[in-house]
């Protein structure tokens, strides 16, 4: 399990340790650990110890580094560093050095946390299990015959084994919920719009959201107060400075209304169902009150879903053309080097969800698969609008499945999507949501339960998560 | 258009893939027909819904034109920016013939 972020800083604020000493405990994880599990894609050891002597030279000059003050933190590869390769696990970004640094990259910076490396993912953050990395597959701390989910595996697993004490992914269907249920550890999708996306590689620009991964409720809070507010670099980033969130996780949920959706689509484990069952129960014994909703139209997020980020996906990635930046693959003329380009430097599930995106944008197909798409969404965030006039958050499975063996569902491109069933109406809607790990499933390995709440009801949300977090621990 | 959306054929799988500007060979090809076929059937699902009079949603807040204030401020350098791109000269990206070879 990953050391506390919040008592690793206080730590070194108070000068108890050193940030150095610090780093160089979490490199040794990674160089005994990260040959077999794979969570790095790029560590960045030295500019790591670098930055550790920087941080202890500040407080022993009297100087306060910030509230992450040598933090190890390790950030997905979508997510821009200057000069530092960024590759989202795509041979055509090998090699590319970005010219600047993502907005979230300069926060942690900012607040004295450390960047031990960039982790691997699903190419182009599209998939749910990390195997679609042009670079190999990240393996399951938990169990390394499994894979750690996706897209953020790496961030998730270098997480769950201790190889940084907290990280960075991002989430557009599912992608920090995910794999944080399956490894083990919390993850959190924000407001859409609470935490600035610039220099976050683009994959739906109406569903992309950045958010943390750590190893309990409170060091996510932390992580989130650091990375959330308003960034002028962003047109989508709301406008109002960071909330505090670490004082709600130990609040309680004594008076809550929490939602069960009655007509939730089936299809979960059993463990898992009786996993939210005790999840349920656990909120009741700390106060909350249970109340039924419906969402009739959370069945058809994932088709709204497979048809709207594939379409933004399509328009999206035609940046990659071989002109500016990353792979080229010489050609006669400028067609035949885009189409060759593009060829040779996607995978096979990228090219799949372009080619989706592209057929449901064509023309005769547009009215009948985007445009449907669009007003499914919105019948989906009526559905949530109406059950939040009656409850304050809503409690359900992250994952229907536990994390599964390599190779089950990789070229079954259905049944993978089918892993994103729960997590996929809150990108869409643009709520928060997260994944708070809640005891064992089938093989013995971790199920997460997601708290959902309300556009910029994080605070509800950590409430919800520190309670279940604190009940968990018992069981 | 419910017909439609079950069958999709190499021959529209071949034009989606020109649209896209991906190379594709006939291996692949075969592959991916039957592979978004059958999550296009899926997709059929939502034909049960009834969505006259649905306002789309495109974005989960309406979006806003946002403008700064029009004053100079840093931006990229140019050097590092070209030293990324696969073929660059004279401060320009450079790439093949656009015209005149495929017709």
């Amino acid at each position: 399990m990953p050391q506390s972020a919040s008592e690793i800083a206080r730590r070194v604020r108070t000068g108890e340790t050193t940030a150095r000493s610090v780093v160089e405990e979490h490199l040794a994880v990674i160089s005994r650990r990260d040959g077999e599990i794979n969570a790095f894609n790029l560590v960045t050891g030295d500019s790591a110890l670098r930055a550790a002597d920087g941080i202890d030279a500040r407080v022993a000059r009297g100087e306060d580094p910030g509230p992450l003050a040598g933090v190890p933190v390790a950030v997905k590869d979508n997510l821009c560093t200057r000069g530092v390769p960024t590759t989202c696990s795509s041979r055509m970004l090998e090699g590319w050095h970005p010219p600047y640094d993502a907005t979230v990259v300069q926060r942690l910076s900012t607040a004295g946390a450390i960047m031990v490396g960039k982790t691997n993912l699903d190419e182009f953050a599209m998939g749910s299990s990390t195997e679609n990395s042009a670079f190999g597959p990240t393996r399951n701390p938990v169990d390394t015959s499994r894979v750690p989910g996706g897209s953020s595996g790496g961030s998730a697993a270098a997480v769950a084994a201790g190889m940084a004490s907290v990280s960075l992914g991002s989430d557009t269907g599912g992608s920090i919920r995910q794999p944080a249920a399956m490894c083990g550890v919390v993850g959190v999708k924000p407001t859409y719009g609470l935490v600035s996306r610039l220099g976050l590689v683009a994959f739906a620009s109406s569903l992309d959201q950045i958010g943390p991964f750590a190893g309990s409720v409170a060091d996510a809070a932390l992580v989130l107060e650091v990375i959330a507010g308003h960034d002028p670099g962003d047109s989508t980033s709301i406008p109002q400075p960071a909330p505090s969130l670490v004082a709600e996780v130990g609040r309680g949920v004594d008076g809550l209304r929490i939602g069960r959706v009655v007509d939730l689509p089936g299809g979960a484990e059993p463990e898992v169902e009786a996993r939210l069952e005790e999840a349920f129960a656990a909120l009741v014994a700390a106060g909350a009150r249970i109340v039924d909703v419906a969402l009739p139209s959370f069945a058809y997020a994932l088709t709204a879903y497979y048809l709207l980020a594939p379409a933004e996906a399509s328009s999206n990635l035609a940046r990659y053309d071989g002109v500016r930046y990353g792979m080229r693959v010489a050609a006669a003329d400028t067609n035949a080097m885009y189409a060759a380009t593009r060829a040779a430097g996607f995978g096979d599930e990228v090219k799949r969800r372009i080619m989706l995106g592209t057929y449901a944008l064509s023309a005769g197909y547009y009215d009948a698969y985007y445009g449907k798409a669009l007003k499914v969404r919105r019948l989906i965030a009526d559905d949530f609008a109406r059950a939040y006039s009656s409850c304050d958050a809503i409690l359900m499975p992250t994952s229907p499945v536990v994390a599964f063996p390599f190779g089950d569902k990789v070229d079954d491109p259905m049944s993978m999507y089918l892993c994103d069933i729960y997590t996929i109406p809150t990108n869409l809607a643009g709520h928060p949501a997260m994944s708070v790990p809640f005891g064992l499933g089938a093989h013995g390995m971790p199920v997460g339960i997601q708290v959902l709440a309300p556009t910029l009801a994080e605070s509800t949300m950590f409430r919800v998560g520190g309670a279940l977090e604190a009940a968990g621990r018992g069981a | 258009m419910a017909e439609q959306r079950s069958h999709i054929t190499a021959t529209d799988v071949a034009k989606v893939a020109r649209l896209a500007r991906l190379d594709i060979d006939a291996e692949t090809l075969v592959h991916f027909t039957a592979q978004l076929s059958r999550v296009l059937e899926h997709f059929g699902d939502i034909d049960a819904l009834d969505l006259v009079g649905v306002d789309p949603m495109t974005q989960p807040y309406p979006l806003v034109n946002v403008l700064r204030d029009d004053v100079e401020q840093p931006t990229l350098d140019t050097a590092e920016v070209l030293s990324a791109a696969p073929e660059a000269e004279d401060h320009r990206f450079r790439v093949p013939p656009i015209i005149g070879l495929e017709g």
